[in-house]
């Protein structure tokens, strides 16, 4: 049973960072599988017109392709050309919360996630994803600078 | 559901006069619109709306409420059933994690109560409570809570029977499942009754959702700035819904969708502390409620006026049974149409069980309405068709009234409000107008951009006229929906009713449990 690490990216460069961390620990630890998570921030308590609503179903395939041929599936494949044995997950949700239930879901020992790349007032109000994900999760976080 | 109130229309109508220039020029196209629309359409309103005879209580009323009852009956009183359920699902507890970033039940309810919150609650309650007394409130929030049962039937069958399309849009509504549930159960008239009901909705959306609102959204801005000429507000609020709804710009739909909502509870939660400063009336409020409701204590009409006035606006506020609530709902993302009709049956609840209520509420503590002391009775007004009030003030000025004896700024917040929720109620409404167009012409960018740029002209029209017969006809098409609506509902009661039983009883069996046990 290999030990599982969960990455969550972004499609900025603090994924990237996050991304060449897991591969220094996979390395180290030997038999390990590195998954690959972009997590679409949604909620399904948000306000929308009717006709976001009937294009809702179309859009989120679009959001999933995006995320999957722009960021999880060209990471997957770098690691695997590298050797490493590497799978992906695209999801909508709360990114803290979603990183977590993916992390429990397929039993990884620990998370890595780069240093948040949000600003702002949202932030200071209701805090960063990475923030909120070292708050709530079930198992270790790193944090990559 | 925002029904013209003949108060505000004469306000607008008031504020047009008050111009000389714009008034002698508007008073000639304002003639000869009328006198065309009015030679047309006349007698249609007048079947709509006609009472039966020898009372004022319009059938239509009559209808809706019928018909409420008996999907009530029906059903079971699925409303009371199957509400903590409704709640359940409008909080995600059956949500399936794997479609997450699907619209989800809390989306689709929120996007049907903005198209039906609004003026109806703030301007028609207070018509309502004007007219009938505070035991208006009684039969209102009666006809609400069955209502319920109604909006439940629609919006099972509109997520039944919508179409998905190959990109994966959708678009649903009585349209569909008339056509497709008469086909079913071999039924002839289907696509006759279909087509009559876009008809309709098409006329519905370019009025009642798009002139009145533009005329009650400028005699509100015209009440705070003064006077001036109504093509002034409508190529503005045009210009703004041209920009949503053709040109795509989101931002603007994102931030109304957000700040409508804010609006409602801001609004609410204002009615709750005057309610609470006057924690100690709440209960002879509600005693002047009960009273009203069987004795009218001194409205036109006694008993039969409060009931008729409780009635009406239930019915013109939640829209149950009209079948525009089930163009919103059918976009949700489910497996169980089912479900979708147990989470619209909130609607009804939250539009006129709580909102409306609270209006009337405060409309009674505020003691706005002349009371005689010595026999405890409402004094009736010079005309002798309402309740006196301190200022001589009826319809939102009412409501206004009431709440600035409260909170004196909140005239101020509520204006603003009507302004957003006229704004809303036309991105909704132009999305139901859309929906039976192209049922009628055919999904299409061209047949589309048509009809979206009639929609905005209308804008303009209905705020730049008092075209008094024109909205009487657009209110008597939303009501016209209702009559083929029903009428076909009718018929399919028994595909929702099998539904039911299926659903009911694999909630039982555990075969439906919680996603997050």
């Amino acid at each position: 049973m290999p030990t599982k690490l969960l990455i969550g990216l972004d499609g900025e460069s603090s994924g990237e960072r996050a991304l060449n961390h897991a591969k220094r620990l996979a390395g180290l630890i030997g038999d390990c599988e590195i998954v690959v998570a972009y997590v679409i921030e949604w909620s399904p308590f948000t306000f929308q017109t009717a006709e976001e609503n009937a294009k809702r179903h179309q859009r989120r395939e679009e959001e999933l392709n995006l995320a999957r041929t722009r960021v999880v599936d060209p990471a997957v494949k770098q690691l695997i050309d590298e050797g490493y044995v590497a799978s992906g997950v695209v999801k909508h949700g709360d990114v803290a919360e979603t990183l977590n239930k993916i992390a429990v879901k397929c039993g990884a020992e620990q998370i890595v996630v780069g240093r948040s790349s949000e600003g702002g007032f949202t932030q200071r109000l209701f805090g960063s994803s990475t923030g909120n994900l070292v708050m709530h999760a079930s198992m270790p976080v790193t944090v990559v600078g | 559901m925002k029904h013209p109130s003949k108060l505000w229309l004469g306000a607008a109508l008031a504020a047009v006069a008050a111009n000389p220039v714009f008034a002698q020029e508007a008073m000639s196209l304002d003639e000869k619109v009328n006198q065309t629309f009015a030679a047309f359409t006349g007698p249609f309103v007048s079947l709509i709306f006609a009472p039966f005879p020898g009372t004022s209580f319009p059938w239509i009323v009559m209808w809706l409420v019928v018909a409420a009852t008996v999907f009530t009956l029906y059903f079971g009183f699925v409303q009371f059933r199957f509400f903590r359920h409704a709640i359940q699902l409008v909080k995600g507890d059956y949500s399936d994690p794997d479609d997450a970033g699907e619209v989800s039940h809390f989306q689709a309810l929120a996007t049907a109560l903005s198209g039906t919150v609004g003026l109806g609650n703030i301007a028609g309650v207070a018509v309502a409570v004007g007219i009938g007394g505070p035991g208006a409130t009684f039969w209102m929030i009666l006809a609400g809570l069955l209502g319920m049962a109604s909006k439940f039937t629609e919006c099972t069958l509109g997520v039944k029977y919508r179409n998905e399309y190959p990109d994966g849009t959708v678009s649903g509504g009585p349209m569909y499942y008339i056509s497709k549930g008469f086909g079913e159960l071999g039924l002839p008239g289907g696509k006759f009754l279909a087509v009559l009901f876009s008809v309709f909705c098409i006329l519905g959306a370019l009025g009642g959702g798009n002139m009145f609102q533009a005329n009650q959204a400028h005699a509100q801005i015209s009440g705070i700035v003064g006077d001036y000429p109504g093509w002034i507000t409508g190529i503005i609020f045009a210009g703004v819904v041209f920009a949503v709804i053709v040109g795509g710009i989101k931002s603007i739909a994102n931030v109304t969708e957000k700040v409508v909502p804010f609006m409602g509870i801001l609004y609410v939660g204002a009615a709750l502390v005057i309610l609470l400063i006057n924690y100690d009336k709440i209960g002879w409020a509600f005693g002047q409620i009960f009273a009203g409701a069987f004795t009218g204590l001194g409205v036109a009409g006694g008993m039969v006026g409060a009931l008729i006035q409780g009635f009406k606006r239930a019915a013109f506020s939640n829209e149950a049974g009209v079948g525009s609530a089930a163009i919103a709902h059918s976009a949700v993302r489910t497996n169980e149409p089912i479900t979708e009709g147990f989470v619209s049956l909130l609607e009804p609840l939250i539009d006129t069980v709580v909102i409306c209520t609270m209006t009337a509420l405060v409309i009674t503590i505020s003691q706005q309405m002349i009371i005689d002391p010595a026999t405890g009775n409402y004094v009736l007004n010079e005309a002798g068709t309402g309740v006196a009030t301190v200022n001589d003030v009826s319809g939102v000025a009412l409501t206004s009234a009431a709440f600035a004896t409260g909170l004196s700024w909140f005239p101020y917040i509520l204006a603003i409000a009507v302004i957003l929720f006229a704004f809303s109620t036309m991105i909704s409404w132009s999305y139901y107008g859309l929906k039976a167009w192209t049922y009628l012409f055919g999904e299409g960018q061209t047949t589309e951009l048509v009809f979206k740029v009639i929609f905005c002209v209308f804008i303009v029209i209905g705020a730049a006229a008092s075209l008094g017969p024109v909205i009487d006809f657009s209110d008597a098409a939303i009501f016209a929906m209702a009559v083929v609506n029903i009428f076909a509902l009718y018929f399919l009661m028994k595909l929702v009713k099998a539904e039911l039983h299926s659903y009911a009883s694999r909630l039982q069996s555990g075969e439906i449990s919680k996603f997050s046990d």
